[in-house]
């Protein structure tokens, strides 16, 4: 019998066993989530109890509030600086300083986090800023533009100049082609980019930690503290609830990257 | 485009960056040789004393005394990203190499699946293996139902600190992996087998190869987040087992000493910065050979 | 005698750093014709259109629309449309959107609009789909809906960017007379870019061979045919054999050529001043060969064959030169030449063109 040349054996069980390991953690979370003992890893029946405490714990409501107030605005911000500076780099080849403009837009992703969260941490403490909320919509602005920058790019890149050149050709003024034309095509990407803009600034935890002051404690930052004090239930419930947020996010995303492909 | 679009498009993002980012690393780089204050904080000066730390202690009488902790510290952030930077190499591979054998549709979905759990908040993540390796947790039960001796402490050691990054980071290293390897033409393979090279040579001087533009991709994108990597050794290394990333993060904190902080600080700024720039130069002359 | 022109193309230079795409290209189109940019990849003709359209500005020269200078006038102002080489369909748009957009741009009234947009539909048989989108159409299709967009606000001049090269043979052949009778119903100029001889003289009233940045020749298709200005224009346009000789002797619009033939011949002559060193070219369909041999009579071999359908292709050598000439097959059956015979062909001198260098 002729074995198929480009498998290797132990392939499907080795990629079988990555796939449960990958998703051992998240389940493990939202199992005992629905533990009603207090012990997390002592299961003694079924319970939705955590959530309701969950819900009703202010605090932690209030961490929520923050992180949404921080990572809408922050997005909003993103997005739009990260669309202005991806059609400038996109359309505009000919430009001077193109390379070292689109090294700067990506500079949050190549240097290692701690090293600018530490750095707006002295700035600020430098030029005298205290209002918590302003310091993480900065900071988080600057971390979220390249992530809404990269979808926005591959968007303009992968659409033919000749539909610009077309609405122009049929006398679309620059402005009206790029509303009537660019920015219907591109929003897919857009979106993507907005999104995943949004996820990194309401998971961030480095930036938020370091800057937690001025009664703006984020989500993830609150949790570290609980998770400090130990490992509960409670926890467990929290946790599962920003599992399926982020799940249903990253869907979202996805979905729009895959429309956007067959599209082009 | 008009000139002045081209000019005021840019402005934002510039004067973003420059002001959330450039210029406060500059600053940090001030810092760092700058006097540590009286209460916290510092006074600026022109003094190497926190790199000087890096090395030496003070003794009582002033002298000078090598001293390897933070030394340690460092070299333990470079052993340890290393190590997670090979074991995902390992890991993604075969399971980059397995997703690209599948049919189009369980391609979509496998790849989905990959990169979900990077969509899950950080904290979560790190808190799930927590739980896991945790006293009492999931993975000591398991090993006692087959028999093991009662044991704790998979948790505060290397290899607990190490699989969190891993599990962290994976997805970022299978995703260019697979992207190189999915365009290997199954002709080729064909072809090393039809010229008498078994499984094993079409691996090694076909898929490897030709795997290899997403290996060091990969390896660069799992390498420098791990270098920086905070979360796990705070939780999953319960403090025990500092690395830079920890090391910076507590001299802003508790300890407050802005100097040294920002001195540790710098030096893992270079350390990434020389991994960019020998992968930039290898880009270039990889480009230049394909001219 | 002075037709109006449509566009004027004066003195135009356009330079991409070192390389130059347009070279001092200087020419007329007129009013109401079917005028073709012909020419090889990189020949210029794509550059010269979209300076046209007014997605490129000359680096020198200038250009003029109906008499007004345009050169520097931005695309959405000039009143030319273009039908682009994939269409360029807006995706998010149904069709009758497609066509609206550039009427609405002109800030057209609803009611106008609409009734524009059927009737542009109604031209190119597409009124059931007007709620479509782009991608839900075959190509032929897709063609059609660019034609009807473009032509919807009635520019002053009509652009076409290779709109046939996506569609298969059938379909192209169809598609040219579809294009050639819309251009006589609507009297619009239409300015068409190919690369396909056949198509420019199939539908184009003047062409314009252009090659290295150069307008090589401007006529009738006939024109560029049978009296190829030059020897790139003879080379490009059909197939002919290039014979390099010495001019003995020019008498007015006459040329004697001697070549490698031994026959000296004389016929018309382009762009000669005096005697020199030039080339001779006679086309292959204009040899015959025995009984139909007239003219300047030769002896040759034949030496390879090639059988085509239509046609049958020979090579046969005269002393030192070889000759290429194919033959119609008007009769089945009918006898080819064989291979390593010796036959007699020849051609009517005034056949023949002679070449400057």
């Amino acid at each position: 019998m002729s074995q198929n040349i480009r498998t290797y054996p132990g392939l499907r069980p080795l990629s079988i066993l990555f796939f449960l390991w990958l998703y051992l953690p998240i389940g493990v979370v939202v199992f005992y989530s629905f533990n009603d003992n207090r012990l997390v890893s002592v299961w003694t029946g079924f319970s939705t109890k955590w959530y309701a405490a969950a819900l009703e714990n202010e605090a932690l409501m209030g961490a929520l509030e923050i992180s949404l107030t921080v990572a809408l605005i922050s997005t909003l911000c993103a997005t739009l600086i990260a669309l202005l500076a991806a059609i400038v780099l996109t359309r505009a080849t000919d430009m001077k300083f193109r390379r070292v403009s689109e090294t700067v837009v990506n500079l949050p992703l190549l240097l290692p986090e701690i090293v600018l969260a530490v750095a707006v941490l002295i700035l600020f403490s430098q030029i005298g800023l205290t209002n918590g909320l302003l310091k993480l919509v900065l900071a988080h602005t600057a971390f979220c533009t390249p992530f809404a920058f990269l979808p926005i790019r591959a968007r303009l890149q992968g659409m033919s100049l000749d539909f610009e050149e077309a609405a122009r050709d049929l006398y679309a003024a620059p402005f009206t082609a790029f509303r009537l034309v660019t920015l219907p095509m591109i929003l897919p990407g857009v979106f993507a980019g907005a999104m995943t803009a949004f996820v990194m600034s309401m998971d961030d935890f480095i930036t938020s930690n370091l800057l937690n002051s001025g009664g703006a404690t984020t989500l993830p930052v609150y949790i570290f503290s609980l998770i400090r004090q130990g490992t509960t239930p409670e926890l467990n419930a929290i946790s599962t609830l920003l599992i399926a947020a982020s799940l249903l996010l990253a869907t979202l995303v996805l979905i729009l990257n895959a429309r956007a492909m067959r599209r082009s | 485009m008009s000139r002045t679009f081209r000019f005021w498009g840019l402005v934002p993002a510039w004067a973003l960056m420059l002001l959330t980012l450039i210029v406060p690393i500059l600053i940090v780089a001030g810092v760092s040789v700058a006097e540590r204050g009286a209460y916290g904080g510092f006074d600026w000066g022109f003094d190497i004393t926190s790199y000087r730390q890096i090395l030496f202690t003070e003794g009582w009488t002033d002298e000078l005394e090598f001293d390897p902790k933070y030394l340690a510290i460092i070299a333990r952030t470079l052993i340890f990203a290393g190590a997670a930077t090979a074991i995902c190499v390992l890991l993604a591979l075969p399971v980059a190499y397995y997703i690209a054998q599948q049919s189009a549709r369980l391609k979509i979905v496998l790849l989905y699946l990959v990169t979900l759990p990077f969509w899950v908040s950080m904290i979560v993540r790190v808190y799930a293996w927590l739980i896991i390796l945790g006293n009492d947790g999931l993975l000591e039960r398991v090993y006692r139902l087959f028999g093991g001796a009662d044991i704790s402490g998979f948790l505060f050691t290397p290899g607990a600190m190490i699989t969190g990054m891993v599990y962290s980071y994976i997805p970022l290293m299978i995703l260019p992996v697979y992207a190189s390897v999915e365009k290997i033409d199954p002709a080729l393979i064909e072809a090393s087998h039809d010229l008498y090279g078994g499984r094993w040579t079409a691996l090694r001087r076909v898929i490897l190869p030709l795997a290899a533009p997403g290996l060091t991709a990969g390896s660069i994108l799992v390498f420098v987040p791990s270098l920086g990597t905070v979360l796990e050794p705070m939780l999953l290394g319960g403090g025990k087992q500092l690395m830079m990333g920890t090391l910076i993060q507590t001299q802003f904190g508790g300890a407050r000493n802005w100097p040294f902080g920002a001195a540790i600080a710098m030096v893992l700024l270079t350390l990434v910065v020389i991994v960019l720039l020998l992968n930039a130069r290898r880009a270039t002359r990889q480009a230049e050979v394909a001219l | 005698m002075s037709r109006p022109s449509a566009i004027e193309v004066v003195n135009v230079s356009k330079r991409f750093g070192d390389y130059t795409a347009l070279d001092h290209v200087d020419f007329k189109i007129f009013q109401n014709e079917f005028f073709t940019l012909l020419g090889p990849s990189g020949c210029g003709k794509t550059t010269l259109l979209r300076m046209i359209a007014g997605f490129e500005t000359p680096s020198a020269g200038t250009l003029l629309l109906n008499g007004k200078e345009i050169a520097q006038m931005p695309a959405h102002k000039r009143r030319v449309n273009t039908v682009f080489q994939n269409y360029a369909l807006f995706p998010h748009m149904t069709l009758s959107q497609n066509i609206a957009f550039g009427l609405k741009n002109l800030g057209w009234d609803k009611t106008r609009i609409t009734e524009r947009v059927g009737r542009m539909l109604e031209m190119v048989h597409m009124e059931q789909f007007a709620a479509r989108k782009p991608d839900q159409l075959s190509g032929g299709q897709r063609q059609r809906i660019a034609l009807a967009r473009a032509l919807a606000a009635e520019p002053e001049v009509l652009l076409l960017d290779e709109p046939l090269s996506a569609l298969d043979l059938k379909l192209r052949q169809a598609m040219r007379d579809e294009l050639r009778t819309l251009q006589r119903e609507t009297g619009i100029t239409f300015v068409f870019v190919t690369h396909d001889q056949e198509e420019a003289l199939d539908m184009s009233d003047r062409i314009a061979v252009m090659g290295n940045g150069r307008v090589q020749q401007i006529g009738s298709p006939k024109e560029i045919y049978e009296d190829p200005g030059n020897r790139f224009v003879a080379d490009f346009i059909g197939d002919t054999n290039f014979l390099d000789g010495e001019v003995i002797a020019v008498e007015g619009a006459q040329a004697t050529i001697r070549t490698a033939l031994g026959t000296d011949i004389t016929t018309s002559h382009q762009g000669l001043s005096g005697p020199g060193p030039a080339t001779m070219s006679i086309r292959p369909e204009k040899i015959g060969v025995n009984e139909q041999a007239e003219g300047a009579l030769f002896d040759a071999t034949v030496r390879s064959r090639n059988y085509m359908g239509g046609f049958t292709h020979y090579t046969v050598q005269v002393g030192e030169v070889t000759l290429r000439l194919s033959r119609r097959n008007a009769q089945s059956h009918q006898d080819s030449l064989e291979i390593g015979s010796t036959v007699r062909i020849g051609f009517r001198e005034p056949n023949a063109r002679v070449l400057g260098q």
